[in-house]
């Protein structure tokens, strides 16, 4: 078993086949085997919110789980989120409010605000801070960010989810 | 940083598990949600030479409330469904409550109850619960199975009662009266970072309004999840109100082993744990007022 894994991922809609060492996170394989730079690595630890994807439709750290232990599932990344190369009505929200400077983070509070908003489709003030309490904005521009999760909240709900 | 090498197994039952580990040896590790083991071992602060992956083993998922009212909370419940579920709200509410301040919700949707309680962290909220509630792990070894009590399966800092090759199949919180009143709170600097101090307690009440039993548990304040239990002798017996309680808060904290570290000191631990022990009870006594 120290041998390489051969996994199905799919991954944005497409399946990929990958040969994998156990010890590769299921971020570094994204990354570094199916070139998806998207996802982006901070702290590596849980911690910082910035690799979070979408496990078959949930908000996880791909930091801290294997690319081996995620054969099979249905991974969504940020290159995944809009569709025919439009931005998802989050994304939207997120270029018209300002809600990035870096953009390191914004990956990964997309990923977030996704399952979120998926879950909590008329959020409070307050309840969107709670929701991306574990991610971190190195440029510490969380106002903007919470307005335009709110603002697209507002945009998916007037127009029925799409 | 990244892991060091180790060979991965993915069983599917648990027997298959427990001959696995017991092959491979003493380093090596289940892995339940991996949100504490993954990032220990991306620090190399762990290096277990093999991971038994208990994902994919769905007896461990189970959940169910047995006829007698006992709650079965299978070693892999993820929190998040600790968090969200209405029949283990409804079987047991003092989880649910304590559950949404574990960490962040993309956390709560890996990690697990079983992985809590074997990590034993004695800041978490999970093992604090599991005590206050008197509840019951069920461990399954290759050779015999057996049952430990929470009191007596918390030994120390990131130490349990868990043999070499043992796994937590289930945990068992026993039938919870409707009338109980209960509350959980905890203090820590920003949301989802860990609790300088914690505090779950539940009290019944006897037919002529007195306390009949009180629980009191402290977590982030010693070596594992620490029952109070002067103050739950001082609330025995005792019509509930704001001065008792105050009471119960001052013999409660002087029982804390609180530590001194980068988060919190010692005394500010013990200053804090009294107030909430204090609000936790008045929170409890005015649910059903």
């Amino acid at each position: 078993m120290t041998a390489r894994h051969q996994i199905t991922l799919r991954v944005n809609r497409t399946p990929y086949e990958c040969s994998v060492d156990a010890r590769m996170t299921l971020a570094d394989c994204l990354r570094e085997n199916l070139d998806l730079t998207g996802t982006h690595l901070g702290c590596e630890h849980g911690v910082c919110g910035a690799c979070t994807v979408l496990l078959d439709g949930q908000a996880i750290r791909s930091c801290l789980m294997f690319a081996v232990q995620a054969s099979g599932c249905e991974i969504t990344t940020v290159e995944g989120l809009g569709e025919n190369g439009a931005l998802s009505p989050l994304q939207a929200a997120f270029r018209d409010n300002h809600a990035l400077q870096c953009g390191f983070c914004t990956p990964g509070i997309l990923a977030t605000a996704t399952e979120f908003l998926g879950q909590n489709p008329a959020p409070s003030r307050a309840q969107a801070e709670s929701a991306i309490s574990g991610n971190l904005c190195r440029c510490t521009g969380y106002v903007t960010i919470i307005d335009a999760i709110l603002d697209a909240a507002a945009r998916l709900q007037s127009s029925g989810g799409k | 940083m990244k892991p060091a090498k180790f060979d991965y197994f993915q069983p599917t039952q648990i027997g298959e598990a427990l001959a696995l580990i017991s092959d491979r040896g003493e380093n090596s590790r289940f892995l339940a949600g991996g949100q504490s083991l993954v990032s220990m071992m991306n620090f190399r602060m762990a290096a277990p030479s093999a991971l038994i992956d208990l994902n994919r083993i769905s007896e461990l998922q189970a959940v169910h409330v047995d006829p007698s009212g006992d709650l079965h909370l299978g070693a892999m419940t993820r929190i998040r469904r600790i968090e969200t579920d209405p029949v283990i709200a409804a079987a047991n509410p003092l989880l649910p409550a304590a559950a949404a301040h574990i960490a962040h919700f993309q956390i709560r949707n890996r990690g697990t109850i079983g992985g809590s309680l074997a990590h034993a962290d004695p800041a978490a909220e999970l093992p604090g619960i599991v005590l206050a509630c008197d509840g019951e792990i069920r461990l399954r070894g290759r050779e015999a199975n057996r049952s430990v009590k929470a009191a007596d399966f918390f030994q120390g800092v990131f130490a349990t009662d868990l043999g070499e090759g043992e796994l937590i199949e289930e945990i068992v919180f026993p039938a919870w009266p409707g009338e109980r009143r209960w509350a959980f709170q905890e203090v820590s600097r920003r949301a989802g970072d860990f609790a300088m101090v914690g505090i779950a307690a539940w009290f019944d009440l006897a037919e002529g309004g007195q306390i009949a039993e009180a629980r009191v548990v402290a977590i982030g304040v010693g070596t594992t999840p620490l029952r109070l239990r002067e103050a739950e002798q001082s609330l025995s017996g005792q019509p509930p109100g704001p001065e008792l309680f105050a009471r119960a808060a001052a013999v409660g904290s002087a029982g804390f082993d609180a530590p001194s570290d980068i988060h919190a000191s010692a005394e500010y631990r013990q200053e804090v744990g009294a107030v909430l022990i204090e609000r936790v009870l008045l929170q409890a006594w005015r649910r059903c007022e």
